[in-house]
């Protein structure tokens, strides 16, 4: 029974998972190019994703540099704004459902079938604002407009260059954390093969209140750069909310940091190695009211940890981003249970603990094309409760597409994209615990503007 | 027997001939070779919106900048270390994409490799026949910097004033003397001179070497010209001291004589 309602709970966790990676829109940025009547492909090795020139501009805090950045140099009509569409057709389907047995009678008893659903769709609207505010102060807003409702994705101002230095850059508000290989700016946009899953990952069961390495926590981050951004890092701390706005749900900290090199190899191209912790806590009970918890009164807090590696390797108009994961929550956390009544840990519980990574591949033919495929894996290392199957919690994803750029130039982008995921979740169908299977495939336009 | 010496030396000529073709075609920035191939691939992401297609500085985002993008097939470049009218080293354009060109639309691209840096000067060097056709003079030799002093920066405030920079560049070096409002590039567009007192680097360089190195080989395709014959280069580095002192200052007052008077 426990394991049925823990397969249960971890199917939802993914597809919970899928969905947030759904709706969440990568950008790119014509406002800028607008800005400096440079194309797209200048900071984009094909957009939304960033080559070392624009994650330069963007560690330079939107800025160029040349002293053309404030916005008294911007002709009146400027408008910082930019908008973000993405009219598709998309097909979904899933191997293994619970159904009832006679469509719309609850009592027929439940049957584990196919299901599919396929249509025209318009995953979101997005909205970002984002320039400089006046030399060395930079800002960024990105309200969300979806069929989710609409809520403040990203809002900060960040203090560039201080005391004249690249090396420290202090960003408070809500904000996408530094991460290289970014979440937001995935050339994918499927519902299975949009998103990093080991970003969001955690255990079938799982109690961790975990925003994720790819959303957007509230805090203040501290960050620096090298002239040409070859030697970068970041810290963040952040409040254990999952960016919510309003008070926190529970009252502890996150912390990232990220520290990344790149170096040159000559006809190859630039290749990047890094290293990143994500560390926190968790509450694992609430102080209640007739039962119900108090929002902002988590207490009992545990740890957890995500921490790894990853790189991108360019071989000319190859290159390959390779992502390295190790995964641990505490065993309260792990087993949902409050750490103040020890006594409901199953025997032989423990700390659950996994290994993840994806390795990611594009050719970029040229700025107007690019190939893409990915295959990213999670495997359990140790279960929280020594009665559930080893492998509950392990996925694997495959997606391959193509992003084809007709229109690309200083105004405006628009993107034709095609792709196909597929993602295997080990032994979370709903009634024969057999591995649940989802394939997407998806086409459409990618508009920018 | 004849004839085929002379085949022979034709076909010897012939090969020392393009191999010293392919010398002066060549570019190299330190051990780095340039492919102007991969530069044009390069050239068509970064530079094509503002610099053009052809390189004529009529790309399409051409119109809304101030001061305009170079026009490659004229290879004429401000920032050199060679004389005014000369070519420009390869190290020269190379200096200029890394460093970008301050208060133009013209970034610094230090965040791309050297060696697409290197590529992209050998194809930037294609757009005119004149790489081709003529060799670049040599380098400026800069010799060794005096001290600054209170005196070597009111000398180069006299020396500011007796060589009328102030008439492009304003008494105290805002940019705004009397000449400033008529200047046109050698395109014909309106053009600037630069405020000295804005505290922000200069075109060619934040040094006072660069500075140094723009007086003596101006600044081609502007009014700004050159003053290796006209100034000794202990005079050169008095003026570069003063110029430094002006942005150091950004608009305090920094010692100079009176502005003299302009005759009708």
């Amino acid at each position: 029974m426990r394991i049925a309602v823990v397969k249960r709970i971890g199917t939802q966790l993914l597809l919970g998972a899928a969905l947030l990676a759904a709706a969440r829109p990568a950008h790119a940025i014509p406002a800028f190019a607008r800005k400096y009547g440079l194309p797209c492909s200048a900071c984009h090795q094909a957009w939304p994703m960033l080559n070392n020139f624009g994650q330069t501009f963007k560690d330079n805090g939107f800025q160029l540099g040349n002293d053309r950045d404030s916005p008294i140099y911007q002709q009146p009509a400027y408008w910082p704004i930019m908008f973000r569409v993405t009219p598709t057709w998309h097909r979904e389907s899933n191997n293994r459902v619970a159904l009832d047995k006679v469509p719309g009678d609850g009592s027929s008893g439940l049957v584990e079938s196919g299901t599919s659903k396929s249509g025209f769709d318009l995953s979101a609207i997005d909205v970002v604002a984002a320039g400089t505010l006046s030399k060395n102060i930079s800002f960024f807003v990105q309200p969300f407009i979806g069929n989710g409702g609409t809520f403040l994705q990203q809002s900060w101002v960040r203090f560039d260059n201080l005391a004249g230095s690249p090396w420290l850059n202090v960003k408070v508000g809500k904000f996408e954390l530094d991460e290289v290989i970014s979440q937001e700016r995935a050339l994918t946009l499927s519902a299975t093969g949009g998103s990093y899953y080991n970003y969001f990952f955690t255990p079938p069961g799982d109690s961790n209140f975990f925003g994720g390495i790819g959303g957007e926590p509230l805090g203040v981050e501290l960050a620096g750069h090298s002239d040409n951004d070859y030697t970068r890092y970041s810290v963040a701390v952040a409040s254990s909310n999952n960016g919510l706005t309003g008070l926190p749900s529970n009252q502890t900290y996150d912390v990232y940091t990220n520290f990344t090199q790149g170096f040159e190899v000559s006809r190859l191209g630039l290749q990047r190695v890094g290293v990143y912790g994500y560390f926190g806590e968790s509450p694992t009970y609430f102080q209640t009211r007739n039962g119900t918890p108090i929002p902002g009164t988590g207490t009992g807090n545990r740890s957890f940890y995500r921490a790894g590696a990853y790189g991108h390797w360019y071989l000319g108009k190859f290159d390959f981003q390779t992502f390295y994961e190790h995964g641990y929550d505490n065993v309260f956390l792990g087993n949902s249970v409050p750490s103040n009544q020890p006594s409901k840990l199953p025997v032989g519980a423990a700390g659950p603990t996994w290994n993840g990574g994806f390795v990611e591949a594009h050719y970029t033919y040229n700025p107007r094309l690019i190939a893409i495929g990915k295959y990213e894996l999670i495997r359990m290392s140790r279960q929280a409760n020594p009665t559930i199957r080893g492998n509950l919690g392990n996925l694997d994803t495959w997606t391959i597409g193509y992003r084809w750029y007709p229109i690309m130039n200083p105004r405006a982008g628009l993107a034709w994209v095609q792709e196909y995921s597929r993602i295997v979740n080990a032994g979370t169908a709903p009634i024969s615990g057999k591995d649940d299977i989802n394939n997407s495939f998806l086409m459409g336009f990618d508009f920018d503007f | 027997m004849r004839i085929t010496i002379s085949l022979a030396g034709s076909a010897v000529f012939f090969v020392l001939l393009s191999s010293l073709t392919t010398v002066a075609q060549q570019t190299r920035v330190g051990n780095l070779v340039g492919n102007a191939n991969h530069g044009k691939a390069l050239y068509q992401r970064y530079c094509i919106f503002c610099h053009g297609q052809y390189g004529d500085g009529n790309g399409e985002s051409a119109p809304y900048l101030d001061p305009k993008p170079r026009d490659f097939t004229k290879a004429t470049f401000k920032c050199r270390s060679t004389a005014s009218g000369s070519l420009p080293l390869d190290t020269d354009l190379y200096d200029t994409i890394s460093r970008g060109i301050h208060a133009t639309g013209m970034p610094s691209w230090k965040p791309l490799l050297r060696q697409e840096r290197v590529d992209l000067v050998a194809y930037i060097k294609t757009f005119s026949p004149r790489f081709q056709e003529e060799k670049p003079a040599a380098s400026l030799v800069i010799p060794p910097e005096p001290p600054t002093s209170p005196e070597s920066v009111k000398r180069g405030a006299e020396l500011f004033q007796s060589m009328n920079c102030w008439l492009c560049h304003g008494k105290q070096g805002r940019g705004n003397g009397p000449s400033a409002s008529s200047l046109t590039d050698s395109k014909g567009y309106p053009i600037t001179p630069f405020d000295f007192t804005s505290g922000t680097r200069f075109k060619c360089g934040e040094s006072d070497e660069a500075i140094f190195r723009d007086l003596m080989t101006g600044l081609d395709g502007t009014p700004m010209p050159s003053f290796a014959d006209a100034l000794k280069p202990d005079q050169v580095w008095d003026i570069a001291h003063y110029i430094d002192a002006l942005r150091t200052a950004k608009g305090m007052p920094v010692e100079a004589p009176a502005e003299p008077k302009v005759e009708p």
